[in-house]
């Protein structure tokens, strides 16, 4: 039978971390572009409990992740509200169509 | 009577012509009526100058006054180191009947042109200039240095250049008066290059310092050639100014100035100048210098004898009769005969001034007609003219009983004396020969004018006498050319107050071995005195008595030869003039262009000058302007090539700087899509990148 150790969930949170990239670089809707960050932000968040459960350090790793989630919730809640206004001004969402910063 | 007394009156009689000048220039237009104040002026200078001869003579015979003050003063002069230099005048007896023949013939002649130019455009001009004139030639006379002598003396060449030229509106007048001014500087060039080789050596102008050091043995640069040069330069002075063979051609050109003038300036003083500035200088000139001067003054009146005798314009004959007068004077001084010379300065001045009014007068009653050919007869309509005129021509002529006599006489027995004493008797002949051709072309123009008969009928009904402002100067003058004012004697000049008591002649400072033998006095005497009494070599003495006789035998013999010459070619016509004119031809056409002088100056001086002066624009607008040019040309390809470089290489790099920047800001725009997933992937694969190059692992 195999062990499920540290190794096992730091594979589980690259996993995620990669499709997180993924989804960011692959979608074109900034919705999912979001979602992409919040895979990411949990790929984190597994990382730091694993870390915190393997290691001597105590419960401070699953203190961060709290924090990361609290992080992540107000993050998403201002990223919401900037894609909503991006489509107020662009009438869409597509992060590849909105490039006026580069003129 | 005191020395300053008189120092100031000289002081006054000088400077009341600059007054008068300045006043009458000034405001002559606005008060036409102040030519009366420049005669009251004369007027009052001639009667001061009168009191001042009188008082000279009587109370300081023998002895000079004089004053100077230092004018300028340096202690470290380049090339000269210290040097003082003093202006100031000096009264000896020469100063003093200087001052009084200037004056008197200045009043007489300001007199005499109140009618002559009476209706003048520029009348009171014309009196102001006569005033500079003489302020200018008193200016002259009484001076005690070499530096007052020479800026007088171009004064003097100013106000007869300005008097020459008073008529300025006819040509021939402007040209004369040019001339006249040219060829005077060319004389005076000599005479400055002169009196800078003594100022050189002795640091000062003193005429009095310069003789004392140099009968010290001190000769500028311790070369006798060197002061024969200083001699003979500062006779070029005199040979402009006096109109001496080959500068003589301005003086007959000179007539074209009003004729008073010609009385005064062309004349009795200013022309005088010249043979007073060697009377001035000549204790200093050597043997060699005195030879030169002799030759020079000899062969100009030879010149100008020979030009007189067939001349028709009347003041061109007396022009011509008295540059070979001046030259008799010059002549004089340079035999060492140095009383004769004044001598005869004093009497010309008198009776060739009073032909000169005389031909004024003549010329007046005529209707400003010049011309011999066309008078004759005038003595019945003008009878003082006539006898003033008469008795001047007779003193030129050297009749007895003259002024004239006295002096030439003397004259001649002088270069008599210097043809035996050194064996140059090519002198007295050409002198002796004057003497014969004066007398025929004075009564030649005698005859021709006054005696004969009327040839321009028309305008002998219309001459008349002239009034007495010019009748007056014309007695006065030939009064004083009878030989009653000179000496009692009218054979014998040297017994005279003139010869005996006035004007002596001054013994050479120059050293002994460059002195004529006979201008040595034997006695050597004391040199470091200033005045000294002269007494000549016995030889001199003793060829001055063997000369005495036969000179004057001679003399009136030829004056009596040429007075009949002319009365049988003219008054009796027992000769003809015309057909003798013809017979020697070439003599006569030689004679009547006055020796060509004046074509082959235009040949060879003018010409020259012409052409160099070409030359100079040539070279100016080739080689100066090329130069200014080319460097212009150079400066302008300097810049366009600096302006090539600006653009090329400066603004190519800052250009190419610019469009590298560009160049690298196109490339990397690139990686700049604004799409914030490429980024994400360029920061992601940046971040592999760097851990496999750090591995930290």
């Amino acid at each position: 039978m195999f062990q499920v150790g540290l190794t096992q969930f730091l594979i589980v949170s690259t996993i995620l971390f990669s499709l997180g990239i993924y989804g960011i670089v692959t979608r074109k809707n900034a919705v999912m572009v979001l979602m992409g960050i919040e895979l990411i932000l949990n790929a984190a968040n597994i990382n730091f409990v694993a870390f915190s459960t393997f290691g001597n350090y105590g419960i401070s790793g699953q203190i961060i992740a709290l924090f990361v989630v609290i992080l992540a919730a107000a993050e998403a809640a201002i990223a919401l509200a900037i894609v909503l206004n991006i489509y107020k001004t662009f009438t869409n969402v597509n992060v590849d169509e909105i490039d006026s910063l580069k003129e | 009577m005191t020395e300053s007394l008189l120092l100031n009156l000289s002081l006054l009689i000088l400077f009341l012509p600059l007054l008068g000048f300045t006043v009458v220039l000034f405001l002559g237009k606005k008060f036409p009526k102040l030519y009366l104040f420049e005669v009251g002026i004369i007027t009052t200078a001639f009667l001061l100058s009168v009191f001042v001869l009188f008082a000279k003579l009587s109370y300081f015979t023998a002895q000079d006054i004089g004053s100077s003050f230092t004018w300028i003063s340096m202690s470290a002069a380049p090339l000269l180191g210290n040097i003082n230099i003093e202006l100031g005048i000096k009264i000896d007896n020469i100063t003093a009947i200087m001052l009084f023949v200037v004056n008197l013939i200045s009043f007489l002649v300001h007199v005499f042109s109140i009618e002559y130019m009476h209706g003048d455009k520029r009348y009171t001009r014309y009196f102001s200039y006569l005033g500079i004139f003489t302020f200018s030639m008193l200016g002259i006379v009484l001076t005690d240095n070499l530096l007052m002598m020479y800026i007088f003396w171009e004064l003097v060449g100013l106000s007869s250049y300005l008097l020459i030229g008073h008529w300025f509106e006819k040509k021939s007048a402007a040209d004369a008066a040019k001339k006249a001014f040219i060829v005077n500087r060319i004389g005076d060039i000599g005479m400055f290059i002169g009196i800078l080789i003594l100022f050189t050596h002795y640091k000062t102008f003193s005429f009095d310092i310069i003789f004392q050091q140099l009968s010290l043995g001190n000769i500028p640069f311790n070369s006798e050639v060197w002061l024969t040069a200083a001699g003979i330069l500062v006779f070029m002075g005199a040979v402009g100014k006096s109109a001496q063979f080959p500068l003589h051609v301005w003086l007959p050109d000179a007539m074209e100035g009003p004729t008073p003038v010609s009385a005064l300036i062309h004349a009795a003083t200013m022309v005088a100048a010249g043979v007073y500035l060697v009377t001035r200088i000549f204790v200093m000139l050597t043997a060699d210098a005195m030879l030169v001067i002799a030759v020079i003054g000899a062969f100009t009146s030879l010149v100008a004898a020979t030009i007189a005798l067939t001349q028709n314009d009347i003041k061109k004959v007396l022009a011509y009769s008295t540059v070979s007068q001046l030259g008799y004077m010059i002549m004089s001084l340079g035999v060492g005969a140095y009383a004769f010379a004044f001598f005869h300065l004093v009497t010309h001045a008198f009776f060739k001034a009073c032909l000169f009014l005389g031909s004024g007068s003549v010329i007046h009653a005529m209707h400003h007609e010049q011309d011999i050919r066309n008078m004759g007869g005038l003595r019945k309509k003008l009878p003082i003219t006539y006898f003033t005129f008469l008795i001047s021509t007779i003193a030129i002529s050297g009749v007895p009983l003259t002024s004239g006599f006295l002096s030439k006489d003397g004259i001649l027995a002088g270069t008599l004396a210097f043809g035996k004493l050194t064996g140059h008797w090519l002198i007295p002949i050409m002198g002796f020969t004057v003497a014969m051709l004066t007398a025929f072309y004075m009564f030649r123009l005698v005859i021709l004018t006054f005696h004969s008969e009327p040839r321009d009928h028309h305008k002998f009904e219309h001459a008349h006498e002239s009034p007495f402002v010019m009748a007056a100067p014309l007695v006065i003058l030939a009064v004083l050319s009878i030989f009653i004012w000179y000496t009692p004697n009218p054979f014998a000049p040297d017994a005279g107050w003139f010869m005996k008591d006035w004007v002596k002649t001054p013994a050479s400072v120059v050293p002994v071995e460059t002195q004529f033998d006979f201008m040595n006095p034997s006695s050597s005497g004391n040199h470091s005195e200033l005045h000294r009494e002269i007494v000549h070599s016995p030889l001199y003495t003793e060829a001055m008595h063997w000369a005495h006789y036969p000179a004057m035998a001679l003399s009136i013999f030829l004056a009596g030869m040429g007075i009949l010459v002319a009365y049988l070619m003219y008054q009796w016509k027992k000769i003809n003039a015309d057909k003798l004119a013809e017979k020697i031809k070439v003599l006569y056409n030689f004679s009547l262009n006055k020796w060509f002088l004046d074509e082959v100056y235009d040949a060879t001086a003018i010409s020259g000058t012409t052409n160099f002066s070409k030359f100079l624009s040539w070279f100016d607008n080739t080689i100066i302007d090329g130069a200014v040019n080319g460097t212009a040309w150079l400066g302008r390809f300097f810049s366009k090539l600096s302006d090539m470089f600006d653009t090329y290489i400066v603004d190519g790099f800052v250009n190419f700087s610019a469009f590298f920047s560009g160049f690298i800001g196109l490339s990397f725009k690139r990686l700049q899509t604004g799409k914030v997933q490429t980024y994400i992937v360029f920061v992601v694969f940046a971040v592999i990148i760097l851990l496999l190059f750090f591995k930290p692992f």
